[in-house]
């Protein structure tokens, strides 16, 4: 057992600090929940991309460096570290490159995954409905049969991003009468500027329009655009849920620059004698280096050979009920400057909120840990 | 970076594992609290042989140490099986002797501790008001200093011996778990050491010693949620086992994440042994295991709530756990003391980056 890096990992780790020394934006880009922010993230896309530094561990013919889950963990670690900008290409990154890679053809690799890495194609996710949102079996948009492709139509809400992305990807009912709910879907990419689309922007508690709702009237896609066999959406989702939850989507980097920024506000804002809080701190510094080991040991079971499994359910309840923690901690500790809401502490607070309640509810992940990992048996929700 | 036990870890934590659940350890915890030692010794006695002890002993002097990550692997299953005994202590007196490098007196004790003939208990700065079992233990030690530090000067610590027999007494206090034995130190006998080095040594010996706290807290919370797990899949209430129960998995479910997120914590430290590493890992599975009890308590109902019930044996062991060898306020200040401002930039707008 051991903590230590190879020779290769520390070069590459030296490689990746100084790059980001030199380009990282000297000023906090503004929102990436806003147009303008918006654009500007997709420049710093552009100029990741450029040096291949935006997809590290995607395969050098997809714009990546081919490096393996523990370099990726580094690189993450040495981003946060250097106080770079969040990712605006984090969707489709996290959640449908994973799936092309193990779903897709060789053709949708090639078409989807340079523009993909370059920011060029912005993405977003089109899961959750009026109606189904954890309960994502229950789904009704529907995906009808056409002259070379399908028409979807019907109603996506909560699409993170969408407000300003340029494409969509999700589950449609492509068979309406399977005997049991998760059957008879389909996973399709579209064009949320085709004709049909209807994007309405959606203002989170902050008023930015993080997300959105999407009307679709009878929107042509493509057969090209299917990803995995038809009908089979869901095992081809599932797969996608897994790396959402899983070891990718919230990299423990982020937590420990989180943490390190925290442990140095409290030095610069703290009262010596608000214990409470200084045991906060302590906490937050503790849960980013619980989260950082806990992701090598689930890196090191994944190099050698095993498969990511419902233990990623414990990562995301902990990582977003962290994430609040961590945050909460920092507004406390700024008093009544904490209600400022154009700091970085108070937009990360407001993106936090939203962490138990997306990729699988914490209630969703909770029951799955229970029945999965401690064998209890199932009930009623 | 290979951050798992290896194969041979793995099957030492098996063996103890099946050595303990052989020796049906709650008669032995129950006669330890009572004062019959026979039990507890012969347990000990084998746990030895299985060189538990030795993994703290260097091998100049009969051990086969120091292995920390191995000895958090053994301190793991103690806690899972409710080992009575000074067994932290015995590890911090065994880390104390061997890095004083005095070799007389590692020499004369040390063999004995590595071999199991011998249960030692301690005090040390830091590490907590009370000396645990010292009516059981064959050997004290005691470091202490003489007059009280100032903000200038340390005064140099004293490290006594003194036998079995001729500890502390009259001063005993009930613990909350009755397996455990308090009195307060008293360091009298043989003067073995005095000066800054005994003031090191005993700073490392208590890393170790909240090493091994962690990781019997980790077992006892382990233990803990096993035994809970196990009864409410076989409990029904209105006609159904209560573990089918929302309300009920959501407890069990935090009680999981909160106990595998301090494994990786407690083995990163065991790896470092650097004492802020260790004080957070004693946080996470001291906080991890007692919030376990608590659930496994409101989860068993009254029967929990009863002393003939096993599940006692762990819960008591949960909360005294906590506090021994630095308290989480002790153990968070440990964890911030490192934890130094890494740049100048302005506060309030260096938060961290969305995601």
């Amino acid at each position: 057992m051991d903590l230590d890096h190879s020779p290769a990992d520390e070069a590459f780790r030296a490689e990746a600090r100084a790059w980001l020394a030199a380009h990282v934006p000297l000023a906090p880009l503004p929102s990436l929940e806003t147009a303008e922010g918006f654009a500007a993230h997709r420049a710093w896309e552009s100029e990741l991309a450029a040096d291949r530094w935006s997809v590290v561990s995607w395969p050098t013919a997809y714009g990546g460096r081919g490096v393996d889950i523990v370099r990726w963990l580094v690189f993450e670690e040495e981003y946060y570290a250097a106080g770079a900008p969040g990712r605006v290409s984090q969707n489709g990154i996290n959640l449908l490159a994973p799936t092309l890679f193990d779903h897709g053809t060789q053709e949708q690799r090639a078409r989807v995954l340079p523009s993909m890495a370059t920011g060029e194609t912005i993405w977003a996710q089109a899961w959750s409905e009026p109606e189904a949102g954890s309960d994502l079996a229950s789904l009704t948009s529907r995906a009808v049969r056409t002259d070379g492709g399908w028409l979807l139509s019907g109603q996506k809400t909560w699409s993170s991003r969408a407000a300003f992305a340029d494409r969509a990807f999700g589950l449609f009912r492509s068979e309406p009468d399977t005997p049991k709910p998760h059957q008879g879907l389909t996973y399709l990419m579209f064009d949320l500027r085709a004709p049909g689309v209807t994007v309405r922007p959606i203002g989170r508690l902050d008023g930015r329009p993080a997300f959105a709702e999407l009307f679709l009237d009878s929107v042509f896609v493509p057969d090209e655009d299917v990803i995995g066999e038809v009908g089979q959406g869901w095992r081809v989702a599932m797969s996608t849920a897994g790396n959402e939850r899983g070891l990718t989507l919230r990299s423990p980097g982020r937590f420990l620059a989180a943490a390190d920024r925290l442990a140095d506000l409290w030095r610069t804002h703290a009262d010596p004698a608000d214990t409470a809080l200084r045991d906060r701190v302590a906490d937050a510094v503790i849960g980013a280096r619980a989260y950082q080991l806990f992701t090598y040991a689930g890196a090191s079971r994944f190099a050698a050979g095993e498969p990511i499994g419902p233990e990623s359910s414990l990562n995301k309840v902990f990582w977003s009920e962290y994430d609040i923690a961590l945050h909460e901690t920092a507004l406390d500790l700024l008093g009544p400057e904490g209600e400022l809401a154009d700091t970085d502490w108070s937009e990360g607070y407001v993106f936090s909120l939203a962490g138990p309640l997306y990729a699988g509810t914490n209630e969703i992940q909770r029951d799955i840990i229970a029945e999965r990992l401690l064998g209890l048996p199932k009930g009623r929700r | 970076m290979r951050f798992l036990l290896d194969a041979e870890q793995r099957a030492f934590a098996d063996s103890l594992n099946a050595l303990l659940t052989a020796a049906d350890t709650p008669p032995v915890i129950r006669a330890w609290a009572t004062g019959d030692r026979t039990p507890g010794r012969a347990l000990w006695s084998r746990l030895a042989d299985a060189g538990v002890f030795a993994l703290a002993v260097p091998e100049a002097y009969e051990g086969v140490g120091p292995l920390p990550a191995e000895l958090a692997v053994a301190f793991i299953e103690l806690g899972r099986h409710g080992v009575p005994g000074p067994l932290v202590e015995t590890v911090a007196a065994a880390v104390l002797l061997s890095e004083l490098g005095e070799s007389g007196s590692a020499k004369r004790l040390l063999p004995a501790l590595a071999s199991g003939e011998a249960l030692a208990t301690v005090a040390l700065p830091g590490g907590g008001p009370f000396v645990l079992d010292a009516e059981a233990a064959d050997i004290h030690l005691t470091v202490d200093s003489p007059e009280a530090p100032t903000r200038d000067t340390t005064p140099p610590a004293r490290l006594h011996l003194s036998g079995s027999g001729s500890g502390p007494t009259g001063s005993a206090r009930p613990s909350l778990d009755p397996a455990r034995h308090l009195t307060l130190p008293h360091p009298t006998g043989e003067l073995l050491a005095t000066g800054p080095h005994v003031t090191h040594a005993a700073a490392q010996a208590l890393t170790w010693a909240r090493l091994a706290t962690a990781a019997q807290s980790l077992g006892v919370g382990l233990a803990l949620l096993d035994r809970t797990v196990e009864y409410v899949k076989q409990r029904t209430q209105f006609g159904v086992p209560i573990g089918s129960f929302q309300a009920v998995k959501h407890q069990l479910a935090d009680a999981k994440i909160a106990l595998e997120f301090a494994r990786p914590l407690l083995f990163g430290a065991a790896l470092s042994m650097a004492p802020a590493d260790v004080a957070a890992a004693k946080v996470a599975a001291g906080e991890a295991a007692y919030a376990t009890a608590r659930t496994a308590l409101q989860l068993h109902g009254a029967i929990g709530y009863t002393a003939e019930y096993d599940l006692s044996l762990w819960l008591t062991k949960a909360r005294a756990l906590r506090t021994a060898w630095g308290s989480p306020a002790e153990c968070r200040a440990e964890v911030l003391t490192v934890h130094g401002p890494r740049s100048t930039d302005s506060a309030v707008s260096g938060g961290d980056p969305r995601s």
